[in-house]
């Protein structure tokens, strides 16, 4: 039996499942996907949208989080002369929608070894120098899902400020989009990757505490003291567990994922 | 509507409104260590009946995991070993790695840098080299680099946050290795949060007890993920996107030497050959165990489990999942998705649909989740207009504790995020109810990262016994990079010494044999790749003709 039957040879099973279709209908939208239309419930994601209308992703399709980038598109409501853009995981349907998907961005990107390129003033504009290009047109920032002032930070490259630059780029999901509406053929998304590990290698102020460490676990100063934990009877393991001082409760401090 | 919910949630909500005052000055208190056990034991999916059942099949025959990862263990390997003609080798490598995410490319930074050639790695990947549960993590990453910390300290905290049930030797392995890993991110361009002083700015995490969690902002694992696909990427390391494994291949040594892939666009299956072999795909949420909904990407559907069990590997901890408390309940579009334990950490207590808190907001993350699927159960949580279940999570307290502005500032992923469906989580509370996280367990590995098939090599959430049967936070950020790394030098060492037999997929047919002695009928096949979203209208009527 194919997969597609196996399926559906299950979901028959379920009626129960059915009438939540049913209720689902209530409140449908149409939307086009490539053009054509279908009818979906309103509320649903363009990523939902499109696996309810039967379309089963390969591309397109990643975290399903706001995170991952894969997922950007472009969208149209009918009536509007403007383009929308957006991820499809993040964005709801409106009726009338007009909806792609952009399964990949074909942008270059600049080859480079971090430990043989030096951070300097025009670093950046060597490796990538179409930014010079740039024409403020803005369109970048418009179509940054994450609303990343883009073009700011392209002028801060423009300039040789990496650290400006890798700061307000920060945020990039790698998406895309920009790179794919600039009329100067800038890799914005590239660009910023650069000038980011520029900033985390060179620029950014080094830990004396982890240097410190790294030493003592070469001398192995913690092996025996492991080792110990490590033979000890869970009861006298446990103990210490237990007994151990949360620093965290003692300065009220605040963190977690 | 107002506010982005509809009419019969804005009337619970009034209520806690009305209650908020009385319920900041009057806490629920942390339950005692019986009665955090009782309530695990009654609604912690881990302690209750009918989750999880004996597997009958293999060499953990009689271990009990989770239904969804038996059900795909007694499935047919979905390859047939008679579609495939092994003949014509595809690729033929030294190190073939699975998985295109966190571990699959730390390993391939390592291996090469131990030796391995370039044209002689092969990343294979389901989707796009990067789309992984690596690139979605958020808080951030633990290792203990203050004065005031030690490895030491870690490693108790690691032992102890998995219930003393972890091998020792890689919780060891994790705590030492921890503080190499950061000064590597270093050193590749890693924008840690730091100090004016260069030192990292630490926080703490549930069950640390140092402040080590080093963290980029609201995106630790992008920001990790990202550097060292760049440096793959420049390194022009070998990825095949798109192409997820179906099976293992093994050879006539009782090796593991390869791998067939499935080219999910054109159908068509290519033949990987290789010395070594490291299994990096992954989690599993994807697989929603015990119906969840899951924070975990499109791809996690547990392949990697299926395909090592299936030439004989052994696995471990599957009896356990982690649950998050706070995942999105409402609206649809982020259903399943997380909502960080800081808010709960900044002041926000989970409160029932009569607006009356329940439980001391910061239990362990597996005490608070059996607590608020109580809450639900009894009929006092709210239920979603597409079903489902949920309380709130008075985000608007955190404002009255530390004064207007703070959420915006300390929580500014969560508000964007919320702002899209128009509620505004500085007035109102959220929605929350546990969401499906994280893999405790996997492929049983050593310090070397082998499983017990010569060949086969496992790092990250595909692989079990480093977390035991829970993980803390800021550790698998943590895994991936040290057991990645491990598992890249060790196969390297391997490969220089590996000759490869006559390749073979003789496993697979012993496999379904055993299934038939064991009396089970399959009627399904393992892995399954990706998860069904269809709608069930759209599935109902699509025909196999094409």
């Amino acid at each position: 039996m194919s997969k597609s039957k196996q399926v559906l040879v299950e979901k028959m099973k379920t009626n129960e499942k059915k009438t939540k279709d049913e209720k689902l209908k209530a409140s449908e939208v149409e939307v086009f996907i490539m053009g054509k239309s279908y009818k979906v419930p309103a509320g649903l994601t363009i990523m939902k949208a499109l696996e309810y209308a039967g379309y089963r992703f390969i591309r397109g399709c990643g975290c399903r989080a706001g995170f991952c980038g894969a997922c950007s598109t472009v969208y149209r409501i009918e009536d509007e002369q403007k383009l929308g853009f957006d991820l499809a995981c993040q964005k709801v349907v409106e009726d009338k929608m007009y909806l792609v998907q952009l399964p990949f961005v074909p942008a270059s990107k600049a080859e480079y070894d971090i430990n043989k390129i030096e951070p300097t003033e025009t670093t950046l504009i060597e490796m990538y120098p179409e930014i010079a290009r740039c024409v403020s047109c803005n369109t970048c920032t418009k179509s940054c899902p994450q609303d990343i002032e883009t073009m700011k930070y392209i002028q801060m490259a423009v300039r040789g400020d990496i650290s400006r630059c890798a700061e307000l780029s920060f945020d990039c999901i790698q998406c895309g989009l920009c790179a794919m509406r600039c009329p100067a053929d800038i890799k914005h998304y590239h660009l910023a990757q650069l000038a980011r590990r520029l900033r985390g290698k060179y620029l950014d102020p080094k830990s004396k505490n982890l240097a410190k460490r790294l030493k003592e676990i070469d001398q192995r100063k913690y092996d025996d003291e492991i080792a110990k934990l490590m033979k000890m009877p869970k009861k006298d393991i446990t103990d210490i567990y237990k007994r151990r001082k949360i620093e965290a409760e003692e300065e009220g401090d605040l963190g977690g994922d | 509507m107002i506010d982005g919910y509809p009419d019969y949630m804005i009337e619970s909500i009034k209520k806690v409104e009305k209650k908020r005052d009385y319920n900041m000055k009057h806490p629920v208190k942390p339950m005692t260590m019986k009665e955090r056990e009782e309530m695990l034991s009654k609604y912690h999916p881990d302690y209750m009946k009918g989750t999880r059942r004996e597997l009958r099949v293999g060499i953990d025959k009689g271990q009990v995991f989770y239904n969804g990862i038996v059900d795909l263990l007694e499935a047919n390997p979905v390859l047939n070993s008679k579609d495939v003609d092994l003949n014509k080798v595809d690729f033929d490598v030294d190190l073939l790695i699975i998985g295109g995410g966190g571990a699959g490319t730390v390993a391939a930074l390592f291996a090469h840098e131990s030796g391995v050639p370039i044209e002689k790695i092969l990343i294979v990947t389901k989707l796009r080299h990067g789309d992984a549960n690596s690139m979605m993590a958020q808080g951030g990453i633990q290792a203990a680099d203050r004065p005031k910390d030690s490895p030491a300290l870690h490693y108790l905290d690691i032992y102890g946050g998995g219930h003393f049930t972890n091998k020792p030797e890689l919780a060891r392995a994790l705590a030492l290795d921890a503080p190499g890993i950061i000064n590597w991110h270093e050193n590749l361009g890693v924008m840690y949060d730091r100090q004016d002083d260069g030192e990292f700015q630490e926080l703490s995490g549930g069950g640390t007890c140092r402040n080590r969690m080093h963290s980029c902002k609201d995106y630790s694992g992008m920001e990790i993920m990202r550097n060292i696909r760049d440096r793959a990427r420049n390194l022009e390391i070998p990825v095949v996107e798109f192409c997820p494994i179906a099976e293992l291949i093994m050879d006539d040594k009782g090796q593991v030497a390869g791998a067939v892939s499935f080219n999910l666009e054109t159908y068509e299956y290519h033949i990987i050959r290789a010395k070594a072999t490291i299994l990096a795909t992954g989690g599993s949420g994807r697989l929603h165990l015990s119906n969840y909904p899951t924070t975990n990407h499109y791809g996690a559907t547990g392949d990697g489990l299926v395909m090592a069990y299936h030439v004989g590997a052994n696995l471990r901890d599957l009896d356990t999942i982690q649950i998050h408390p706070t995942g999105d309940a409402f609206p649809e579009p982020i259903v399943g998705i997380l909502s960080t334990e800081k808010i709960r950490g900044l002041g926000a207590k989970p409160i029932n649909k009569n607006g009356d808190p329940f439980v001391f907001p910061l239990e362990p993350r597996d005490v608070e989740s059996a607590s608020l699927i109580r809450e639900c159960k009894e009929g006092r949580g709210i239920v979603t207009p597409t079903g489902m279940p949920g309380v709130w999570l008075d985000t608007p307290m955190i404002e009255i504790k530390y004064g207007e502005g703070t959420i915006a500032t300390k929580l500014a992923g969560e508000v964007r995020k919320f702002k899209r469906f128009g509620i505004d989580m500085t007035k109102h509370p959220i929605l929350v109810y546990p969401t499906l996280h994280y893999q405790n367990g996997g492929v049983e590995i050593n310090e070397r990262c082998e499983t017990r098939v010569p060949g086969l090599f496992a790092a990250g959430e595909v692989s079990g016994g480093v977390h035991g049967k829970n993980r803390l936070m800021g550790n698998s950020l943590l895994d991936f990079n040290v057991f990645g790394r491990r598992a890249g030098i060790y196969a390297a060492k391997y490969v220089k010494k590996a000759k490869v037999g006559k390749i073979t997929l003789n496993h697979l047919d012993k496999y379904t044999k055993m299934l038939e002695k064991a009396g089970i009928k399959p009627n399904k096949t393992a892995p399954i790749i990706l998860p069904e979203y269809r709608g069930e209208m759209a599935i109902s009527r699509s025909l196999d003709i094409f």
